[in-house]
């Protein structure tokens, strides 16, 4: 017995030493050797040794190889499975899904309310805001899902069409004049057109091809409104959008303002709980309309299309307007959340629609689950929310961001929420979720 | 003349389907009798898939020419058209031989994208569906009523919520003839429909096609290796070897040519010149 303990513990410290003795081979290099411009008039190439750094990154290489041998991956009860059944179950998350839409819309509308009694006006103003930025990112997140959840195509260039909506009321209010509530459906509007555009040529793609189409169709998006200065203003953006008024009453202080007309003390606040309110419904519309396309024909084919391709056609299913559709509106519901952050922001530039945008609404979409409507309201608060709570972090934020992002993907790899409710039943129930495993991810 | 030359469902003449050298499908031309059971049979790689995949659209043919001739009176060349609309339009149907059901839908749900073209047009095209149009209510209705037909004749209505690729195989290969039949064709293609069933369930598929055959005004065309089954429902069998057509008649009289024998089962070396010049090689 202790001859056995015994062998388990060389064991360990053997391979353990096996690392060490790899990592000082590589960071001898890497680490220990820093090329460096010597100072004074000379100025030559000099090489500054720094071993103490090396031994430093062996010992940790080599401890921590140790420990993971001894408690994880050589021992018999891993700590890992204990940790693991810490996790819940999927099975004890159920009933919370059942209350989880309800309870969420319910603290949605109730949030300016509750952070004004909490913090008072000028408290929660940052509180407001960060509650907006999420809610566009929920919205993003569900435009997207049509396209990459439901119809399982990949698409990288989302934030194109943010930026299409975002354009399309920025100039219409500069060269036009129009206000924000005629912007809003052309925007959604002229996105969707963008989004048949796009379309058109990357139908015939699937998977990594269409990813990389729909990247460069991101990027090219951004790089004409960088270079076509003379419309868009360049890398200058455009600044002074107006700002959206309640059914035409405007958020000014003085006479005819939203506070005079109301009866209310002003504050800057109101404009902000408006704004809030805006983006609400208008995610709540986005939602509404996915759910319900979801048990409509197309929303079927959208889905069958993600399942078999093949078998969809077979079925007289005509595939490419059925590609289309899901761009167009997925594109459309881009374009009015981009025509928000337009008329919230006041200023827009190239800047705010760079490929980065492009991969957090798309972590969002596959974090929250594919397809998965709460899956993404979860994901949004998340990713945004838990980016902004770890700024005090500072540089240190994206290693826990980072880290937090592996600890879900080991945990749930299919997403948050990563069954799939059958759109339509016989018993006319609920229906029982259909498990990830059995749903295709689609392949462009 | 035989029966399905006189009132044939499917014309096909001089199909034939090269992939650059290789010649898959070499000047075949037979017909598809109506409300018929035709079988395609032949050894492994003989080109009968390439067939089905041609005049289902999902390869064009280099030369030839496949009529559809529908019960109205319509005519259909499925040599132009796209795939999808060979469906929709032409009503010719198709299941794969390696299934290809919606595994992640439900059975119910798999049966109603079959049903995709009508409920499309009920629902206004999505717009009127959006607004929950009474019109469109109950076309869904009827779509779901048709699905449960399909689903008692298939004897999988007790799994109609339970996602399709939940099922066993052989229930699997029923489902996708189910789905087949929920898009209301007049011609089904069925590609291997019998392979991997024991016994029992491929007496239940034959029930099951001769059932479709005489009450729903259905022709099939089948390709088969279960000989069982081709000779126990087919009208009509065609022979296809190497791309070649080598034998069509009836299934009594297919199984007794020496051509189909030769190509079966091959020849003993020293009848191989007797053969050959019966065949006329």
């Amino acid at each position: 017995m202790s001859s056995k303990s015994e062998n388990f513990f060389t064991d360990c410290v053997k391979d353990a030493a096996m690392g060490g003795l790899i990592a000082l081979a590589l960071f001898s290099v890497l680490i220990g050797m820093k090329a460096e411009v010597a100072s004074g008039l000379g100025g030559g190439l000099g090489i500054e040794y720094r071993w103490a750094a090396v031994a430093i990154a062996v010992a940790v290489v080599f401890g921590g190889r140790l420990l993971l041998n001894l408690f994880v991956w050589k021992t018999k009860t891993p700590v890992t499975e204990k940790a693991g059944s810490l996790m819940p179950s999927m099975s004890s998350l159920a009933p919370l899904g059942k209350y989880a839409m309800p309870v969420f819309l319910v603290l949605a509308v109730l949030l300016p309310f509750l952070l004004m009694s909490a913090y008072g006006a000028r408290g929660s103003r940052q509180y407001l805001d960060l509650a907006i930025l999420v809610t566009t990112y929920v919205m993003l997140g569900w435009g997207l899902n049509i396209v990459v959840g439901l119809a399982g195509l990949l698409d990288l260039g989302y934030v194109a069409f943010y930026a299409v909506g975002a354009y399309s009321y920025a100039l219409l209010a500069q060269y036009f004049g129009f206000s924000f509530w005629i912007c809003l459906p052309l925007a959604g509007i002229l996105a969707a057109f963008w989004g048949i555009i796009l379309g058109f040529p990357v139908l015939r793609l699937r998977g990594d091809y269409l990813a990389i189409v729909t990247l460069a169709f991101g990027e090219i998006i951004r790089v004409v409104l960088l270079n076509w200065y003379e419309f868009t203003g360049g890398p200058d953006g455009i600044s002074g959008i107006p700002r959206p008024s309640f059914f035409g009453i405007e958020f000014t202080r003085g006479e005819g303002g939203f506070a005079d007309v109301f009866g209310l003390d002003y504050s800057s606040i109101h404009r902000i709980i408006f704004l809030y309110y805006l983006i609400l419904i208008m995610a709540l519309i986005t939602n509404f309309v996915t759910m319900r396309l979801r048990k409509l024909p197309v929303g079927r084919a959208w889905e069958a299309l993600r399942e078999d391709e093949i078998a969809c056609r077979s079925l007289g299913i005509n595939t490419t307007n059925t590609k289309l559709t899901a761009f167009a509106l997925g594109a459309m519901f881009g374009g009015f959340a981009g025509s928000f952050f337009a008329t919230r922001q006041g200023f827009i530039s190239p800047e705010s629609f760079t490929f980065i945008e492009s991969a957090v609404i798309l972590a969002i979409v596959v974090l929250g689950g594919l397809g998965s409507q709460i899956g993404v309201v979860i994901a949004a608060i998340v990713m945004i929310g838990g980016f902004e709570f770890f700024r005090g972090l500072e540089e240190y934020r994206m290693l826990v961001f980072g880290l937090l992002m592996v600890i879900i993907m080991v945990w749930k790899p299919r997403g948050l929420i990563s069954t799939r409710a059958p759109s339509i039943t016989l018993s006319g129930k609920k229906g029982k979720g259909i498990s990830a495993d059995l749903v295709q991810e689609g392949h462009g | 003349m035989s029966s399905w030359d006189i009132n044939p469902v499917l014309t096909i003449e001089h199909l034939t389907m090269r992939f650059g050298g290789l010649v898959a499908v070499d000047d075949l031309s037979f017909n598809v009798g109506r409300g018929d059971i035709t079988a395609l049979i032949g050894p492994n790689g003989a080109g009968k898939t390439t067939v089905f995949n041609c005049l289902t659209g999902f390869y064009k043919p280099t030369e030839g020419r496949i009529v559809m001739n529908r019960l109205n009176g319509e005519h259909f060349l499925l040599e132009r058209m796209p795939d999808f609309q060979i469906s929709a339009h032409a009503k010719v149907a198709r299941t794969f031989q390696n299934i290809r059901l919606f595994g992640g839908m439900t059975l119910l749900e798999n049966l109603m994208v079959a049903q995709h073209n009508p409920l499309m047009v009920a629902s206004g095209y999505t717009i009127g569906g959006i607004f929950g149009l009474t019109s469109f209510r109950k076309a869904e209705r009827e779509a779901v009523e048709r699905a449960c037909y399909w689903l008692e004749k298939t004897g999988l209505v007790d799994r109609a919520d339970a996602p399709a690729a939940d099922l066993p195989y052989g229930d699997q290969r029923r489902l996708e003839i189910a789905r087949a039949m929920c898009s209301g064709p007049e011609l089904l293609c069925l590609d291997e429909p019998a392979a991997g069933l024991n016994p029992k369930e491929s007496a239940e598929l034959n029930a099951l096609l001769q059932y479709i055959r005489k009450e729903h005004q259905t022709s099939i065309l089948l390709i088969e290796h279960d000989m069982s089954v081709v000779m126990e429902i087919s009208d009509h069998v065609v022979v296809l070897d190497y791309g070649e057509k080598i034998s069509d008649g009836t299934a009594a009289a297919v199984k007794d040519d020496p051509k189909v024998i030769a190509a079966y089962l091959g020849v003993p070396d020293e009848e191989v010149d007797a053969v050959e010049e019966e065949v006329g090689i």
